[in-house]
């Protein structure tokens, strides 16, 4: 094709900045991404959606060249390319902002830019550094190391690195999902300026306000297949949602809250505990009660305590005093995880593998792991029964709709929903007093987090009480009675879910940001009215 | 007496030196080799054999060098390409090369060498006291002071050691931007064993020009242990293998020092020492995790 | 198809030795039969298989603990030399102590002595955090060199006309023997452990809470395991076996304290383990397997003037195939190969 033809299709419109055509993904026998033709243009903002498990990230790492698809083509301003690595991708202007960073914590900021880019002496790279992240509103300090940055921080490390090879296309994967709600606002500000500098940006989520907010077209993948393309500026969060998820979205049952004066449960009394090493957060004075009947749902952002905190509780780290936890009555502060067990206590953590779950071992072992000291069928005296221990399996299999294939598989054989399903019915169908959980639903499909969500509700409403602890605004909203926000080791006052907007709790989610200049610290933007999210009840 | 301690710590301490330094460039890159003494052995039982079948000291270690490097590419190929586990290979690495030396050096045994001579620079060898210590040392000790400083400059000047800290750190990043994180192994782990190597050589060629079965007497294991004490740092590579020198020939000098302790526990000193060692490192948590690779030991395997 | 890589690993072994024969000049065939058949064939030489294949097994087993619970005590040799000199404190320091008493006594102080020492690499990894790698090798150095002082010291035998050794222990201090050959009591012992290891980890708590902790050792916490417990009873088991074993080859087929009692057991056990892939079972099996391999080394030195040391080296290769053929099998050929760019077909 000759210069005037490669930019101009025969409508005599612009060509694409980059098109899919049957783009095809498989792995073994799931068919990732299945036949996606798909374009952006320069200067759009284009989002795309779809729950988790969809096909989005896969996707896009083809576009990346990361991974290499199975059929179908990548045009590039009209040109089939073939992206046969990073390296390539971005020399043809195309780069990515990770959703779990691509960091190395043992350099500093200019080196891990610098890895990113063709060599160029220090002290230059130094200066464009500081230019540029001033510039785009994201100060960065050349010289600090990475290890003592903040989340929100570390992305903009990120997104700078991204915009020094200036790309034609910037690829943002999830990149709120670790951001304050007012840390969100500074980034969507950016987006919109390399917008309307032309540049395409294409923006993965799952959250419908911000595709409402900030996308002028979204495309919408269900189960690797591309379903709809939209414009947000007509639709609506119901409607996006319908697309997304292939049916109305039912929301959870939620009969009313009880009301006062029922028996509190779980009680922490100033409960304090110094970091552990020199990258964690410390604890300090928080005071909680949850009683029977409700669910306490804690938010914040990752990176001010949750783990830490989820560990305190669960006794996997021991607390200073012991009537800093006081479950039904019993201080057990300085009591471990099974002596809480064995008082009605259950715990699923964040981490499926490796820490709630072991992935080599089978379902039925993996019952034996949380329950070995509270029941008396799976683990008489010494032995093991492993009898049991199936039984239980099939039974929370039965109950929590975990689909597996074949009886009794191992743990890594699981999708995530499904261990998901798993971890918090392996607890659930223990009929506990108190349940804790932490992040209950990420990286979860929305049909496995609606029966999550529903069953921690049941839960409480059977007398237990139920403490959450989630960065997802929008479950919060959904499930919880109370809410309380966790910032830097810190839990605010609780506040009955009603009463609160995400901004209220984006204020208390602190967020004081380090001018990098060495100016003094610059508190929190105010928030713009933001859409909220409300699923039909 | 003192010209002859520092003489004999220096000649003590080479061996330690050059074996831990490669090792040190192996785990920056995030491998954990500990196949080091069976490296080392390799090119104690090669620099001894080339040596006495060419005369020539220089082909030894040469043939020192190499020897170590072939080995390490076994351990190379099975860690990498095969990602079995690290550990276990390197132990694998030293059962063979112990085994295999011993094989080799059969024919050696009892045979005497040839010894690496001394640099001899006119004029400035000859100067009382530094002389000799300064100047009059062989060539693989100055070597070992070049590699320090070359292996310090590499890794924080030049891109290429940028590359290899950050593939230690993360290796799953490095990939993702584009770097091939299994060839750079590959490149360390040969590195490392063609120092390991030349630490071998060293000990049959110039520290005691003989062959004995396992000469190298768990000095690789040593070796391991500095890496771990400089806190993956060059320099202090140097102050360990200087210290552990100095430890080490105490035995040597402690008879005419008129002490009564059985030689046997004298010679457990370096032992008992690396194990003092290593617990005070490991006391100092922060500074350790600050610089310890954070992928060392851990398999890499890249998702296609 | 646990099964699988242990086999194929022998059989590349095999035909290894195979290629090495024949570039020896010698015939492979031949060689072969004297190294891997021609031990089997003799009613002594099978005892022999037995009396080397005992102490490989009980210290392997101990090792599996160890490492499946993600302790590497590499240290077993100093355990075994440790444990024998424990052992046989008895019959140098109190000689004329002879009862029914004296051999069991004897067993226990070895093992004890293993598990002491042993104790040592666990508690600087539990207090410390120090690596338990290196320190329990350090500490292999230095019990070998204990040995040596202790067997040309304090200990030695006056009337040993320059000899390094002790005294020869009694009758009531030594293993009865078995058979015509120097099969002894010890296959027996190491026997009875061995499938007692195999019940614990099947089917006991314990066994699982070992497995967890060498899997996912924040998932043991999770569970309510410590793992610094289970890091000192994992290698005071393994010191104790390992020092069993030590003494056990003491009163066995030396009879004395001297100042070589191993041929590398304790680091030659770790082959077996790897090989048995951490079974005990398997490691029974694999026992006898490297057991062959040192016989077949004697065979072919005095059979075919081929070093016995090339036993060692097929070892050492054995262990590789082992690791080569394990992760082949279990990651299905994912050979890690440079990424290679696909193209697209255009179309209009």
């Amino acid at each position: 094709m000759d210069q005037a033809a490669r930019s101009v299709t025969h409508e005599g419109k612009a060509a694409p900045l980059l098109a899919t055509q049957g783009l095809t993904k498989r792995f073994g026998a799931l068919t990732a991404c299945d036949h996606i033709t798909w374009d952006i243009s320069h200067g759009e903002v284009h989002a795309l959606l779809g729950e988790n498990g969809a096909g989005k990230s896969t996707l896009v790492k083809m576009l990346y060249g990361a991974l290499a698809p199975d059929e179908g083509g990548i045009l590039w301003e009209g040109r089939p390319v073939a992206i046969g690595s990073p390296a390539e991708a971005r020399r043809l202007g195309i780069g990515m902002v990770f959703q779990h960073f691509s960091l190395f914590e043992a350099l500093s900021v200019a080196e891990n830019i610098a890895l990113a880019l063709p060599p160029r002496g220090r002290r230059e790279l130094a200066e464009t550094i500081r230019k540029v992240s001033r510039e785009y509103g994201l100060p960065l300090d050349p010289d600090a190391g990475i290890a003592d940055l903040s989340v929100g921080e570390r992305q903009r490390v990120e997104i700078v690195r991204c915009l020094l090879q200036e790309p034609r296309l910037i690829i943002m994967d999830e990149p709120t999902s670790v951001l304050t709600p007012q840390e969100s606002e500074i980034l969507f500000v950016t987006l919109r300026r390399l917008a309307s500098e032309g540049v395409a940006i294409l923006y993965i989520t799952h959250r419908l306000s911000e595709v409402l907010a900030l996308a002028g077209r979204a495309t919408i993948l269900r189960r690797g297949k591309l379903v709809a393309t939209a414009d947000p500026r007509v639709e609506s969060a119901k409607s996006l949602a319908r697309m997304m998820i292939g049916a109305d979205v039912a929301g959870i049952e939620r009969p009313g809250r009880p009301e006062a004066h029922l028996r509190p449960r779980l009680v922490l009394g100033k409960l304090s505990q110094p970091p552990d090493g020199a990258f964690s957060t410390a604890l300090a004075d928080i005071d909680l009660t949850v009683s029977a009947g409700e669910v306490v749902g804690i938010a914040g952002v990752a990176g001010n305590g949750q783990g830490e905190f989820f560990d305190a509780l669960s006794g996997e780290k021991l607390l200073p005093r012991a009537d800093m936890i006081v479950i039904d009555g019993v201080a057990v502060g300085r009591q471990g995880v099974n002596d809480r067990r064995r008082l009605g206590a259950a715990f699923v953590p964040e981490e499926r593998i490796g820490h709630g779950a072991v992935p080599a071992l089978r379902l039925s072992e993996n019952v034996v792991l949380t329950r070995h000291a509270t029941d008396g069928d799976i683990a008489r005296g010494l032995v093991v029964h492993r009898a049991a221990a199936r039984a239980i399996e099939e039974r929370v299999g039965e109950r929590f709709d975990v689909r597996r294939s074949g009886a009794d598989p191992r743990a890594s054989a699981l999708s995530g929903g499904n261990l998901q399903k798993f971890m918090v019915g392996r607890e659930i169908d223990r009929n506990p007093g108190i349940l804790v959980v932490n992040q209950p639903t990420w990286g979860v499909d929305a049909g496995a987090a609606r029966t999550i969500r529903q069953a921690l509700v049941d839960l409480a409403r059977s007398g237990s009480a139920v403490l959450m602890i989630s960065q997802d605004l929008d479950e919060i909203f959904e499930v919880a009675d109370r809410v309380a926000v966790l910032s830097g080791g810190r839990l605010s006052p609780l506040y009955p879910a009603e009463t609160m907007t995400s901004d209220q709790i984006g204020l208390l989610m602190g967020g004081v940001h380090h001018d990098h200049d060495g100016a003094a610290p610059v508190p929190a933007q105010p928030a713009e009215p933001r859409h909220e999210l409300r699923h039909a009840p | 007496m003192l010209e002859a301690i520092i003489l004999t710590v220096i000649t003590a301490a080479t061996p330690l030196l050059l074996a831990a330094i490669g090792e040190l460039v192996v785990e920056r890159s995030g491998v954990l080799n500990l196949g080091v003494e069976g490296m080392m052995v390799m090119g104690a039982v090669a620099g001894f054999a080339l040596t006495n079948t060419t005369g020539s000291t220089l082909l030894g270690i040469a043939g020192g060098l190499v020897a170590g490097a072939l080995v390490s590419l076994v351990f190379a190929f099975v860690t990498q390409t095969l990602v079995a586990n690290q550990v276990a290979s390197g132990l694998a690495l030293t059962l063979f090369g112990l085994g295999l030396s011993g094989l080799l050096g059969e024919s050696f045994v009892g045979t005497p060498g040839i010894k690496l001579p001394s640099l001899d620079i006119p004029g400035l060898s000859d100067l009382p006291f530094v002389g000799p210590i300064l100047f009059g040392q062989d060539i693989l000790v100055y070597v070992s002071f070049a590699l320090v400083a070359f292996v310090s400059w590499m890794l924080f000047r030049t891109r290429a050691g940028l590359i290899i800290r950050a593939v230690g750190d993360n290796h799953g990043s490095a990939h993702a931007l584009g770097y091939p994180v299994i060839l750079v192994r590959y490149l360390t782990i040969l590195f490392g064993g063609a120092c390991a190597g030349l630490g071998g050589a060293y000990l049959s060629v110039a520290y005691t020009p003989l062959w004995v079965e396992n000469m190298t007497s768990g000095r690789g294991w040593i070796a391991l242990a500095l890496v771990v004490f400089a806190s993956w740092i060059p320099y202090r590579v140097a102050i360990g293998a200087y210290l552990f020198g100095l430890v080490s020939i105490l035995q040597l000098h402690a008879q005419p020092l008129g002490l009564g302790v059985p030689s046997q526990f004298l010679s457990m000193l370096p032992y008992l020492v690396t194990i003092l060692v290593l617990v005070i490192i490991s006391l100092n948590r922060r500074t350790t995790r600050l610089n310890s690779p954070a992928c060392l030991g851990r398999p890499f395997v890249p998702d296609r | 198809m646990a099964v699988l890589s242990p086999l194929i690993a022998v059989a590349l072994t095999v035909a290894t030795t195979f290629v090495i024969f024949a570039l020896y000049g010698v015939d492979p065939f031949r060689g072969l039969y004297i190294y891997f058949v021609a031990p089997l064939t003799e009613g002594w030489s099978r005892e022999e298989l037995v009396v080397k294949a005992t102490p490989l097994i009980l210290i392997a087993a101990g090792l599996a603990v160890a490492y499946l619970s993600n302790n590497w005590n590499i240290g077993a040799e100093g355990q075994f030399t440790i444990g024998a000199i424990a052992g046989s404190a008895i019959p140098i320091l109190a000689p004329d102590f002879q009862t029914f008493a004296t051999l069991p006594l004897m067993l226990i102080m070895g093992a004890l002595g293993g598990a002491l020492y042993a104790t040592i690499p666990a508690l600087l990894k539990t207090r410390f955090g120090t690596n338990e790698i290196l320190t329990s090798l350090m500490l292999v150095y230095v019990s070998l060199l204990f040995l040596d002082w202790i067997v040309r010291g304090p200990w030695r035998d006056p009337m040993a006309f320059g000899f390094p050794n002790t005294v020869s222990f009694s009758d009531a201090a030594l293993i009865p023997f078995i058979g015509t050959g120097r099969l002894n009591a010890s296959a027996i012992v190491a026997l009875v452990v061995v499938l007692a290891l195999a019940a614990v980890l099947a089917r006991t708590l314990k066994g699982f809470e070992i497995r967890v902790l060498g899997e996912s050792p924040r998932a043991g916490a999770f569970a309510g395991f410590s793992a610094k417990r289970m890091t000192v009873f994992a290698f005071a088991v393994s010191g104790a076996l390992a020092g069993l074993a030590g003494i056990m080859e003491v009163a066995s087929v030396i009879g004395k304290l001297q100042p070589v009692i191993s041929p590398g057991y304790g680091f030659t056990a770790i082959i077996v383990a790897f090989l048995g892939r951490l079974n005990p079972i398997g490691i029974l099996i694999a026992g006898f397997v490297i057991a062959l391999s040192y016989l077949g080394g004697e065979a072919i030195q005095s059979g075919l003037q081929v070093s016995s040391r090339m036993a060692q080296v097929l070892q050492g290769l054995l262990l590789f195939f082992v690791l080569a053929c394990d992760t082949l099998i279990l990651y299905r050929v994912r050979l890690a190969r440079p990424a290679t760019p696909t193209g697209a077909p255009a179309r209009a």
